[in-house]
């Protein structure tokens, strides 16, 4: 029943946004609504009965509309409900032409990303993962930047060349289930095919995933459909849709595939370690945040591929961990670099400099996010970092060792940006900057919480996950 | 009694948190009190704590929650109490108090608001610091390693208008985190070999690991120690740090925090006696550094750079000692160290305080009767660090050469070669600053005035410890119990006693003491009356540039980093792995523009398109046969 | 007469046909190639009608093999009729516009 509400709350609210006019209503009714989300997201956590969900959908195609909760969803059901209201009290007080469209399309993408997260069933997985990549292009080609229709094509088209890659294979899957066949995950897992089919599938739907997640060398998209969407749908993309790739190869990969997945395991790992340490230096050189934000992001979820990868229990353990820490790192940084877009109307380092004189609270939320970045101990970002890199050593030390570099190459993009932003004497631009407004005050002061009480205690969520 | 122990770092935790959040509201005075109050009570507590290791020995203490729990791996959030957490709780608290105590009247000038971040970041720092030597697994020490040097990147960039400062904060952060990675490499080790980070399991199963393991897990752990406690090849952080306000170089950057790498390798004493090809590494780099970094000291200018190099070298003793296997020597001198380089620091800072923020030695000169305090006190830090006895130094300095001369003859001797250049340059930087005519600008001169009591008082106390902190070590030789080296044996258990005929150790003491004296008349003599006013030419330009390390850091990894990180964000990126994505749109746009010209719009070319494919048609199906045997039958 | 006369005789005024619709620009010609064409299929329909009819006719005098073919022409005839008459009609639109029954000046659906 949570399952089924978790999916039907935003939709609603999404279709009523569309129809509310007035700009306040459709901001307070969209916060009330993430809200509600939110606490039956809280709700689902405690309960142990009443998770899962199922009826018929195309009983001729023997799929079912069937939704379940288990450990992992439910955390990132509660990522994706934790991110639409604190996302929407840090733009409350932006304004957007049609507000109400706006809103309306955040709501279903968030229904579309909840449904990926929940679905046990193929053709319903593949449903929802569409869905919540086509209110994601809407949103980035109306709202974006300057560039935004030709960056957003790019981003549609390459995301959806993998998802047909990802139909392909679940289609192939399916026609190997026994008797009238069932696209049921639980047909899948029964499956056992010999090591060469599953190969052929997994490079159908890994590369799909490797897409989405990004993983080097798929990843071009990522920086130029962050830089150019409007920063909520950033928040939304970075924080949480990039987490589908990674559940998504965690449910649908791992347990289907296990003999491709150990065939494969090298190649990918070396994969990820490359990307992470290019997507690390290159993020060195950058000179706009959201783009540094958006390689340091690749370099994070290298290292999650890496370990998923892995297959040992403690990697994957904080691959899991990291997947919710990084998705409340990711969002604090996305809102820092929106107040200083908003505020300064420049996002680039070398026309910034000495914002913590003029915005001290700002500077201190946002280095504590900057540590969480680059997962100095007593930040949420450590745990999972460590089991990670834990579980990388235990696979194979030398890729443990080359992958560490890029905890040093991230201290050096992370501090640089802080350096160029913050410190330093006041130039032009931030001359007349003005510290936070308490919405968005109180937008990072939540995330800041959550990263260090989760970073000194961070077994209730190890235990959600086990 | 073992729950006290949660007290210890809490009283910071407090402080950290009162003076963050309430930089605003509160009044400077009140923050400087609740800064210091809270290490005084934690001091305060090390105390009982310590008399009580001192009677019953080693407390077990519970842990506080469970950090993080795998099926596989179970790390707790503990704290243990013996012998060695003891001594360094002591130290940073007691060390640590006496700084905040300065610290309130040095940083007085400093914006309220700034004044409480300052004591927000110090009493973070502590807490870090405490952490690190209470934790009772390599986990909880990580964090307060960690912690410590994020505490001392904010604080070395504390003035964060000033851009150097910020790369110098930055550089530290990021040479540390070298370091770290190191430490952190060594903990997956162990956790992957042995299955548990608690110092006390690892210890007990450190005999089933093969020898390739225990040096690899060593040669990490020392990489990890390198970095923190500034050793080459990862020392050049350290001088960069000064940066930061004085009494930040004085707790962090020598007393404390740079020894934790010194602390780190004692905790994991059983491990390092294990692999022999480490112990000989340690020693050969703490000798290096310690002859390196003090013939840099030599030629400085700079008051703060001049001890900041003092510091790296003595640190290099320490690692020699290490090296050495007296582990209670190292230990011996990290207390020493922290007396009489915090004293010298403050000492500094004082100087530089009066001199309206003048570090320039050149510009000094003739303090001795402006400043009586400072002057005596930094005499007597002067002696210590020189080895000239009874004082402080002396003691621990000649434990670490008498276990150096057991080890090998020529360690000794350039051990004592470094000790020689030690007084030198102590003597050298004493004479410039106090002695001779004062050389500074007449408005200097007009408001040079002795420190207020809340800094004085400090150096008096360090001065007087300075002074007697050797007894606590002093070696039998000399009719002592060596009560330290019996304090900590319960926890330094791999330690060799090393046997050198008391003969040979009178005359080890007496040459290194000897040719300290001669350094030290050598130095005063030279440069009261003549301070050294040029820049230096020849070798000693290559000396007052540092060996050109910085530069040749820059040039072979700096650069070329860059450089790659250039190449792969303009070329490989943007022409290479984007270029192919966006290629096959482009082809894809190319091709269909091409295709496109077919449909001319001309009706004959249609027709003539439709006739040609109905002949390849056609003769598709003659060579399939059909057609053409049906033509040939008609035929 | 063999059919095989018929055979050649047809292909050649097929060929001629398509050959005149590719070569001339005159839509009338044009058009008369077409017919050409029709009614070369046309004149192949009744001979292969008249050929298959008069082997059946041998065992079985009242067969009406083949009989489809000649059904097959009048209906080809009444479309070619009604072809004629919308393509005509075209034509002189055609002209009207154009003042020409170029068929190269028929590429306006283009852009």
């Amino acid at each position: 029943m949570y399952s089924l509400l978790l999916i039907l709350i935003p939709v609603v609210a999404g279709l009523l946004s569309f129809f509310l006019k007035e700009e306040k209503t459709v901001k307070g009714f969209a916060l009330l609504a993430s809200i509600v989300t939110l606490v039956v997201s809280l709700c689902s956590l405690c309960s142990t009965t009443q998770l899962a969900f199922s009826a018929e959908w195309i009983p001729s195609l023997g799929s079912k509309f069937s939704l379940s909760l288990d450990g992992m969803s439910k955390m990132l059901c509660l990522l994706n409900c934790i991110s639409l209201p604190i996302i929407f009290t840090s733009i409350y007080k932006n304004s957007y032409k049609n507000t109400s469209g706006f809103y309306g399309l955040m709501f279903l993408m968030q229904a579309g990303i909840m449904g990926v997260f929940l679905a046990s069933d193929a053709l319903l997985f593949y449903f929802f993962w569409e869905l919540a990549l086509i209110p994601a292009y809407f949103l980035c080609s109306i709202w974006g930047g300057e560039k935004r229709i030709q960056v957003t094509f790019k981003f549609f088209i390459y995301t959806f060349v993998g998802s047909l890659l990802m139909l392909l294979g679940l289609i192939y899957l399916y026609l190997q289930t026994p008797g009238s066949h069932s696209f049921a995950y639980n047909d899948f897992l029964q499956l056992h095919l010999p090591a060469k089919q599953q190969a052929s599938v997994f490079a159908l739907m890994f590369i799909a995933f490797a897409i989405k997640m990004p993983i080097f060398p798929f990843h071009t998209w990522q920086p130029d459909a962050y830089e150019q969407a409007p920063t909520p749908v950033t928040m939304v993309l970075s924080g949480v849709m990039v987490k589908m790739g990674i559940f998504a190869v965690i449910k649908w990969i791992l347990p289907i595939l296990p003999l491709a997945v150990n065939g494969h395991a090298n190649f990918v790992i070396i994969l990820s370690v490359i990307g992470m340490l290019y997507a690390s230096l290159i993020a060195i050189k950058q000179d706009d945040i959201k783009r540094l934000v958006a390689y340091s992001s690749i370099a994070h979820i290298g290292l999650m591929c890496a370990a998923i990868f892995t297959n040992t229990n403690i990697g994957i353990q904080g691959v899991l961990v990291q997947m919710f820490n990084h998705g409340i790192n990711v969002i604090g940084l996305w809102i820092v670099a929106d107040v200083i877009e908003q505020q300064l109307g420049t996002r680039k380092f070398s026309e910034l400099g000495g914002l913590a004189q003029k915005a001290p609270t700002l500077a201190i939320l946002f280095v504590v996010m900057c540590f969480a970045n680059i997962a100095l101990p007593l930040t949420n970002a450590f745990i999972g970092e460590f089991l990670m890199f834990s579980g990388l050593f235990q696979y194979n030390v030398w890729f443990a060792a080359v992958a560490g570099i890029s905890i040093i190459l991230g201290a050096v993009y992370t501090l640089n940006m802080v350096q160029k932003i913050f410190y330093g004497d006041t130039v032009v631009a931030t001359d007349k900057a003005v510290d936070i407004s308490l919405n968005i005050k109180l937008a990072l002061v939540i995330l800041v919480v959550v990263i260090i009480a989760l970073g000194i205690y961070p077994m209730p969520l190890m235990n959600l996950v086990k | 009694m073992n729950k006290l122990v949660y007290l210890i770092p809490l009283f910071p935790l407090i402080g950290f948190l009162i003076n963050g959040l309430g930089r605003k509201s509160l009044s400077k005075s009140l923050i400087g009190v609740i800064g210091s109050g809270a290490i005084l009570a934690s001091f305060a507590v090390s105390l009982v704590l310590f008399f009580d290791v001192k009677a019953n020995g080693a407390m077990a203490v519970n842990p506080l929650f469970t950090f993080i729990q795998t099926s596989t791996l179970k790390i707790d959030f503990a704290f243990q109490v013996d012998q060695l957490s003891c001594l360094f709780l002591l130290i940073i608290t007691g060390i640590g108090f006496l700084i905040h105590v300065y610290s309130a009247s040095y940083m007085h000038e400093e914006e309220p608001q700034h004044f409480g971040r300052y004591f927000a970041y110090l009493n973070l720092f502590v807490f870090s610091m405490l952490l690190l030597v209470l934790g009772a697994n390599y986990v909880i020490m990580f964090i307060g390693w960690e912690g410590v040097g994020l505490c001392s990147y904010l604080l070395i960039g504390y003035w964060f208008k000033n851009n150097n400062y910020n790369a110098a904060a930055k550089k530290a952060f990021v040479m540390n985190r070298i370091g770290d990675l190191g430490f952190l490499l060594a903990v997956f080790w162990i956790i992957n070999k042995l299955g548990t980070v608690n110092y006390h399991d690892v210890f007990a199963k450190a005999a089933t690991l093969s020898n390739f393991d225990v040096t690899a897990i060593t040669l990490l752990l020392f990489v990890g120690a390198m970095g923190k406690s500034a050793q080459i090849p990862l020392y050049t952080w350290l001088p960069d740090a000064m940066a930061g306000p004085t009494p930040v170089s004085a707790l962090i950057h020598a007393a404390t925090m740079v020894t934790a790498g010194i602390y780190m390798i004692a905790r994991s004493n059983v491990l390092f006696s294990m692999s022999e090809f480490t112990m000989h590494l340690i020693a050969i780099i703490g000798l290096a550094t310690a002859l390196f970094s003090a013939t840099i000291a030599i030629k400085q200018n700079d008051i703060k750079k001049v001890l900041a190099y003092s510091t790296v070298s003595q640190l290099g003793y320490m690692f020699l000692g290490l090296g050495c296997g007296a582990y209670t020597g190292a230990v011996f001198h990290v207390m020493t160290h922290a007396f009489f380089k915090a004293l010298l620091f403050l000492g500094a800072g004082s100087v530089i305080h009066a001199m309206h923020h003048e570090q320039d030695i050149r510009n000094m000169g003739g303090l001795k009767k402006k400043l009586p305090i400072t002057h005596i006190t930094f005499l007597l830090g002067c002696i210590a660090i020189s080895g000239i006895p009874p004082f402080s130094g002396f003691f621990s300095k000649d434990e670490i050469l008498a276990a150096a001369f057991a080890h090998n003859k020529v360690y000794w001797i350039l051990g004592v070669a470094g000790a020689a250049m030690t007084a030198f340059y102590m003597f050298r930087l004493y004479a410039t600053t106090f002695l001779g005519n004062f050389r500074g600008t007449h408005d200097q001169e007009h408001h040079l005035h002795e420190s207020p009591k809340a800094m004085t008082i400090p150096l008096i106390v360090l001065a007087i410890l300075s002074v007697i902190g050797g007894m606590v070590g002093i070696p039998e030789l000399m009719g002592g119990h060596h009560e330290l080296h019996h304090f900590l044996s319960p926890v330094l258990v791999s330690e060799k006693a090393y046997e050198i005929e008391h003969s040979t150790e009178w005359m080890l003491m007496g040459i290194s003491v000897t040719i300290a004296a001669i350094a030290i008349l050598f130095a005063v003599n030279k440069f009261s009356k003549k301070p050294e006013m040029q820049d230096a030419e020849g070798f000693g330009k290559v000396l007052a540039n540092k060996w050109y390390v910085d530069e040749l850091y820059d040039t072979i990894i700096v650069k070329p980093l860059e450089a790659v990180a250039n190449c792969f964000k303009n070329i490989i990126e943007k022409s290479g792995i984007d270029g192919a994505v966006n290629g096959v749109g482009k082809f894809v746009q190319y091709s269909s523009r091409q295709v496109r010209l077919l449909q001319s719009g001309q009706v004959g070319t249609y027709i003539l398109f439709m006739v040609l494919a109905f002949v390849v048609i056609v003769l598709i199906w003659i060579n399939d046969g059909h057609i053409y045997r049906f033509i040939t039958k008609l035929f | 007469m063999p059919i095989s006369n018929y055979i050649i005789f047809c292909l050649t005024l097929f060929t001629i046909g398509i050959i005149g619709v590719l070569v001339r620009r005159n839509a009338i010609i044009v058009f008369m190639c077409i017919e050409l064409m029709l009614n070369a299929v046309n004149l192949l329909l009744v001979a292969f009608s008249k050929m298959h009819n008069g082997v059946a006719y041998l065992s079985d005098k009242s067969s009406i093999v083949g009989a489809e073919a000649q059904v097959f022409v009048f209906f080809i005839m009444v479309v070619a009729a009604a072809e004629v008459s919308v393509g005509l009609a075209i034509i002189v639109m055609m002209y009207r516009n154009t003042h020409s029954v170029d068929i190269n000046f028929l590429n306006r659906l283009k852009n």
